[in-house]
């Protein structure tokens, strides 16, 4: 599929604010599936300065700063790029027994592979998910004895989407994953950071992806949540398979719908701008995301 | 029958004692101080017990804030009698804790690089991942240094074989050596031949290393000089007295945070003068709350771009960001091991014996043993106290079981070691125990920094005394108090000392306008209440005087104010006194709680002593130690005492609703509080610096007196209805009254004293004194600004409409004012005479609010640049 997305980000400030620093996670990183045809970073004003890198999680980052008063700031991305599908949905499996995962990710005192060395990042407490036994009781049911992990992770998945409403009015930014629980009501980013922390607590390795979910219906299916802002789900680590993306927003693996900007241990490290400001009074903030489908197919 | 000075000192069996082989048998390093006791008088005992209470009261030294608006302050405990240690013990511990330091460092190198130690498994991703000391955004960054650790502290104790152990390891920003530092200044005070004899270590060796090996390391541009700062997280912090103590000693200015800012990848301090940059931070904050844009967002205490500049190597932290994930005791039970992996031989002095629960052997073990055990959290973000397995019922256990089988990677293990125990003196409290010394459990904090010949360990270090109900806790929150550390030497010792002859001698460290706009705020607003402080003090001592001299009858009778001022009082006095015009002024300044029922000495003793009365006394005294509290880098230890004096004299007398202080005493409390002001403006006119820091501080005073002395002026001649009634009044609340006598050897009159108190330049009382002055200081200020680059004129500073108003004021004669007009009636003189008064106080009033208006400028021009708070967006 090949798609154009826009996402523009606009503060308007009722006092003018005098230095500001901002960190962008907007342009894609590279993943074998997705190939990145055209990328554009727009900002107004102008930044005093700018700087493109590399975070330590691998996704493309930009810091901007302005050390002169400005009262507004839009930053534009827009993209055009081709997603192919997972290269793990070629091979559908359920995976090993969920207990071998943990048990093949626990510490004994012996070398790592590349694989297993780079799960453990996304293996403990992070400062957006706790990790909790409400938690691992909450994800108990799903995590039999001896059930596949796939299988059993796509169980906690579904049961999410159904005893979860989606509301973006309940929560906010920085909302804990334990209220979410509690109120069984959230956004995307909120259902992200509840399984990531279910699978963490029973000693998995979870991730959070950040990115764009196509706006337009497939043929047949009805329109998706949380296509009109920018969307988050989860990666989960199966060894030897890698790692299997889980939408339970929307109920499904992730696919061809699912554009990958980002990720990281949670929302924190990717979200798509943060910044701190000095001054700036009160201030409004518009996003808008449109993901367009240029062409279907391959 | 036991030598007296031990007839209360208990040895334990289980325990190390440090002074004692045997029964009576002395360890020779004690020998020394053992004997001194011994000839010592009871009273030469108390004395030092006495000192050693007097110096921490006056320097003010607390464990947590000083002067916190919630009043939280807590005396620093410090025992008279040092904790010694011999020269082979210590080279043992010195050398140990050198390659400890080094070892962690390397750590801390593999961790924040390349981490081959979780890949080679010989360090559990958990212990290092799953800490929230980790952090990530500072993976891949290298310190200009090669340093990641540059202070570290350990905590060490001895077992009862007499071996030492490290229970804890200390790698953010480690406090206790300043406190350590202070304690030396006072013990070695206390039994100076013996310091002197024993050939005890001096501490600056330490602290010269410090300074160099920063300076050293200091990632300067061509031409810059290094510019250190040290970054605390400011006078809430528990350690905040210490900090300050740090900065003054290493000539490093304290800043906070918001006083810090990043532009392109440089850090620079927020000055008078602009920005100037700085090179190195040691660091108190914690690093977590460093940067809100890449750490923690909720916090406010950080600098945003702290991070990138590290990343570009611009800045030097020390320690670096993320050292924090070495405070672990999960960490403890792989140093043996790592020390084999990283420097190829065991570690020297070992760690308390330590299992992590997340290997299942260690697991096993921490369970079958749980009742020898301590469980500690294996994260210091757990908030889990130590849970003594020997205190553990059967339920206890089986649920601290259940815990650990359940997250066992959140826990470890501890063996727990018995603490050796040495003499202490008894709280001067107890009556019967002059000569008499007590055991306590102690433990001791060791330091060392790195230098490019490699780590350097304080000689010496901050010995901790347990409580005497907490045998196993060594904790100032707790009740403990801490020792003096002597290292004795067997070759001469280095005499290097830092401090410049007596300590606080000199003042400011650095002059010109290189001071933190912060730390200008704060002396402008301590030099404005400081003068206030007096102005109060002087106004509420007349009404008292007034009150208890023809007041006694009304103030039995429970005359309200309101009475008072209004007709009762010409009821009970006929014309209203001097008492009712003494509480006008008072009023005047807002200083009373509003009349009620409440007798008038209720209100001027509440006005004097109550600091939740708004206006009051006590709460304006407050401010000025608050503002005080965070420029203590900036103040001489002298200047700190007096104002330390002021509080305290307030602080003895504070009233309590059961107990109503004694308005018969209250003059004589005020006098005390006006000679300790004396005090204080003798030490901000001629102890400190002229540097800008000082002008601030000035500025404040002259504008504060100018304020409050044309207030009083102003309000006695609309009052006086040109009779001179009242001029002792005004004299004696102008501070004139003497130098009236001085000149005029004779009752007052009225213009005379309308000249002194207004228009004698001659008299630093007077309102055009302190025009005149700060009209000097603000083209001094101006000058130096201009001088390192920022030029602004006059206007710039609010001056011209000052100006004016002041050559206003000068302009008038008062020959308006004579009564003695050539052929005028009485009457007619009269008239004449109340116009000319009702001019001078117009003018005056126009004089303070001009000044009013150049204060706020001021602020604006100086200060604001401090206020915007930073705020977290995110989307």
């Amino acid at each position: 599929m090949r798609y154009h997305v826009l996402h523009t980000t606009e503060y308007h400030y009722s006092q003018s604010v005098q230095t500001a620093r901002h960190l962008l996670h907007l342009v894609p990183r590279p993943v074998p599936w997705q190939m990145l045809e055209r990328q554009a970073l727009r900002i107004d004003p102008e930044p005093t300065t700018r700087a493109h890198g590399i975070d330590v999680f691998g996704n493309p980052a930009d810091r901007i700063e302005f050390a002169a008063s400005h009262d507004h700031l839009r930053v534009e991305s827009e993209q055009t790029l081709t997603v192919a599908p997972r290269p793990w949905l070629a091979t559908p499996t359920d995976g090993p027994v969920w207990e071998k995962v943990r048990d093949a990710l626990d510490y004994h005192a012996s070398p790592l592979g590349d694989a297993i060395a780079g799960a453990q990042r996304m293996r403990f407490e992070s400062p957006g998910v706790r990790v909790k036994r409400e938690l691992e009781a909450y994800a108990a049911p799903s995590f039999a004895a001896g059930r596949p992990v796939i299988d059993a992770a796509r169980d906690l998945m579904r049961r999410i989407h159904a005893e979860f409403r989606y509301d973006p009015e309940a929560t906010e930014v920085g909302t804990s994953v334990v209220e979410v629980l509690e109120n069984r009501h959230g956004v995307c980013q909120d259902f992200a950071h509840l399984m990531i922390g279910c699978l963490r607590s029973l000693g998995l390795a979870a991730r959070y992806v950040s990115g764009y979910l196509r706006t337009d219906p497939l043929p047949g299916q009805a329109l998706m949540t949380g296509s009109d802002a920018s969307h988050a789900w989860v990666a989960m680590f199966v060894p030897e398979i890698g790692w299997i993306e889980f939408d339970p927003t929307n109920d499904c693996l992730a696919d061809e719908r699912h554009i990958v900007l980002a990720w990281g241990r949670d929302f924190g490290d990717v979200s798509p701008i943060r910044g701190v400001i000095q001054g700036g009074g009160e201030h409004t903030l518009k996003v808008g995301v449109t993901v367009t489908l240029v062409e279907a197919g391959n | 029958m036991p030598h007296q000075l031990l007839s209360l000192y208990a040895r334990q069996s289980g325990r190390y004692d440090e002074m004692l082989a045997g029964a009576e048998h002395l360890r020779p390093h004690w020998q020394a101080l053992f004997e001194a006791l011994d000839v010592s008088t009871p009273d030469q005992m108390r004395a030092r017990q006495a000192f050693v209470t007097e110096r921490i009261r006056e320097n003010g030294t607390t464990y947590n804030v000083y002067a916190d608006p919630q009043g939280a302050d807590r005396p620093w405990t410090l025992d008279p009698l040092p904790f010694i240690l011999p020269a082979h013990e210590w080279a043992q511990i010195d050398a140990a804790i050198a390659q400890r330091a080094d070892l962690l460092d390397q750590v801390l190198a593999d961790l924040y690089g390349p981490q081959n130690l979780i890949r080679s498994g010989a360090l559990p991703a958990a212990l290092v991942y799953g800490h929230n000391g980790f952090l990530w955004p500072c993976q891949g960054t290298r310190p200009p240094s090669g340093h990641f650790l540059h202070v570290y502290a350990a905590d060490l104790a001895r077992s009862p074989d007499g071996r030492w152990w490290v229970i804890a390891d200390r790698a953010q920003g480690p406090s206790g050596a300043g406190y350590a530092l202070e304690n030396r200044l006072i013990v070695s005070r206390l039994f100076p031949e013996l310091f002197r004899d024993q050939r005890v270590h001096h501490l600056a060796d330490f602290f010269r290393h410090l300074q160099d090996s920063l300076a050293r390391w200091a990632p300067v541009d061509p031409g810059e000089t290094p510019f250190v700062v040290l970054l605390t997280p400011g006078p809430y912090n528990e350690t905040y007295f210490e900090q300050s103590y740090l900065a003054r000693y290493l000539g490093f200015p304290l800043v906070e945070g918001q006083d810090l800012t990043v532009r392109g990848d440089s850090v620079y301090l927020k000055t008078l003068a602009g920005l100037k940059r700085v090179h190195v931070i040691l660091r108190r904050l914690d690093d977590d709350y460093a940067d809100p844009l890449e750490l923690r967002g909720d916090s406010s205490l950080g600098v945003p771009g702290l991070v990138e500049a590290v990343r570009a190597g611009r800045v030097l932290m020390a320690n670096a960001l993320g050292s924090g994930v070495l405070e672990s005791s999960g960490l403890l039970a792989f140093l043996p091991k790592l020390a084999e992996h990283l420097l190829g031989e065991p570690l020297a002095m070992p760690a308390v014996a330590s299992w992590w629960c997340g290997e299942a052997p260690a697991l096993d073990y921490v369970i079958e043993h749980l009742a020898e055990l301590v469980i500690k959290p294996a994260y210091p973000s757990q908030r889990l106290q130590p849970v003594f397995g020997r205190d553990l019922d059967a339920r206890g256990r089986a649920h601290w079981v259940e815990r650990l089988r359940h997250r066992p990677h959140a826990y470890v293990g501890q063996e727990l070691v018995e603490l050796s125990q040495a003499p202490v003196m008894p709280d001067s409290g107890s009556p019967t125990l002059d000569r008499r010394l007590v055991a306590r459990a102690i433990g001791v904090r060791v330091y060392a920094v790195v230098t490019p010949e490699g780590w350097r360990v304080m000689p010496g270090g901050l010995t901790r005394v347990s409580g005497s109900g907490d045998v196993d806790i060594l904790s100032m929150q707790r009740g403990g108090s801490s020792k003096d550390t002597w290292v004795l030497s067997e070759a001469p010792v280095s005499q290097f000392s830092l401090l410049k002859g007596e300590l606080g001698a000199g003042d400011i460290v650095r002059a010109g306008p290189e001071i933190a706009s912060r730390s200008a705020e704060n002396l402008f607003w301590l030099g404005r209440y400081a003068e206030r402080v007096e102005n109060s003090a002087r106004l509420l001592r007349f009404a008292s005087d007034r009150l208890n001299e023809e007041g006694d009858a009304a103030a039995d009778a429970g005359v309200s104010g309101k009475a008072v001022r209004g007709e009762g009082a010409r009821e009970l006095f006929g014309e209203p006194g001097a008492l009712a015009t003494a509480v006008g002024y008072c009023e005047l300044f807002g200083l009373l709680p509003p009349a009620d029922e409440r007798s008038v000495a209720r209100r001027l003793i509440e006005a004097a002593l109550d600091e939740n009365v708004p206006g009051s006394l006590a709460s304006t005294l407050r401010r000025a130690v608050w503002a005080a509290t965070q420029v203590r880098d900036r103040l001489s230890l002298d200047h700190w005492h007096s104002l330390n004096r002021l509080h305290d004299i307030l602080r003895r007398q504070r009233p309590d609703g059961a107990s109503p202080a004694d308005i018969g005493a209250l003059p004589s409390t005020l006098d005390r509080v006006l000679l300790a002001c004396v005090s204080l403006s003798g030490f901000a006119m001629d102890e400190m610096m002229r540097d800008s820091g000082w002008r601030f501080l000035i500025l404040g005073r002259r504008i504060e007196r100018l304020q409050c002395r044309s207030r009083i002026v102003a309000h006695f001649l609309e009052a006086c209805g040109g009779q001179p009634a009242g001029v002792d009044a005004l004299l004696e609340l102008s501070d004139c009254a003497e130098a009236y006598r001085q000149r005029y050897l004779r009752t007052p009159d009225m213009l005379p004293t309308l000249d002194l108190v207004v228009f004698d330049t001659d008299n630093p009382h007077s309102v055009a004194f302190q025009a005149d002055m700060l009209l000097r200081y603000l083209e001094v200020l101006q000058r130096d600004l201009a001088a390192s680059g920022v030029a602004e004129g006059a206007a710039g500073y609010g001056i011209p409409p000052f100006r004016e108003a002041v050559g206003a004021l000068n302009a008038f004669s008062l020959h308006a004012i004579e009564h003695r007009l050539p052929g005028g009636t009485p009457a007619v003189q009269r008239r004449t005479a109340c116009a000319g008064c009702n001019e001078l106080a117009r003018l005056l009033r126009v004089a303070h609010d001009a000044s009013a208006a150049l204060s706020n400028r001021i602020a604006e021009r100086f200060f604001t640049h401090v206020r915007p708070a930073a705020r977290i967006l995110s989307a």
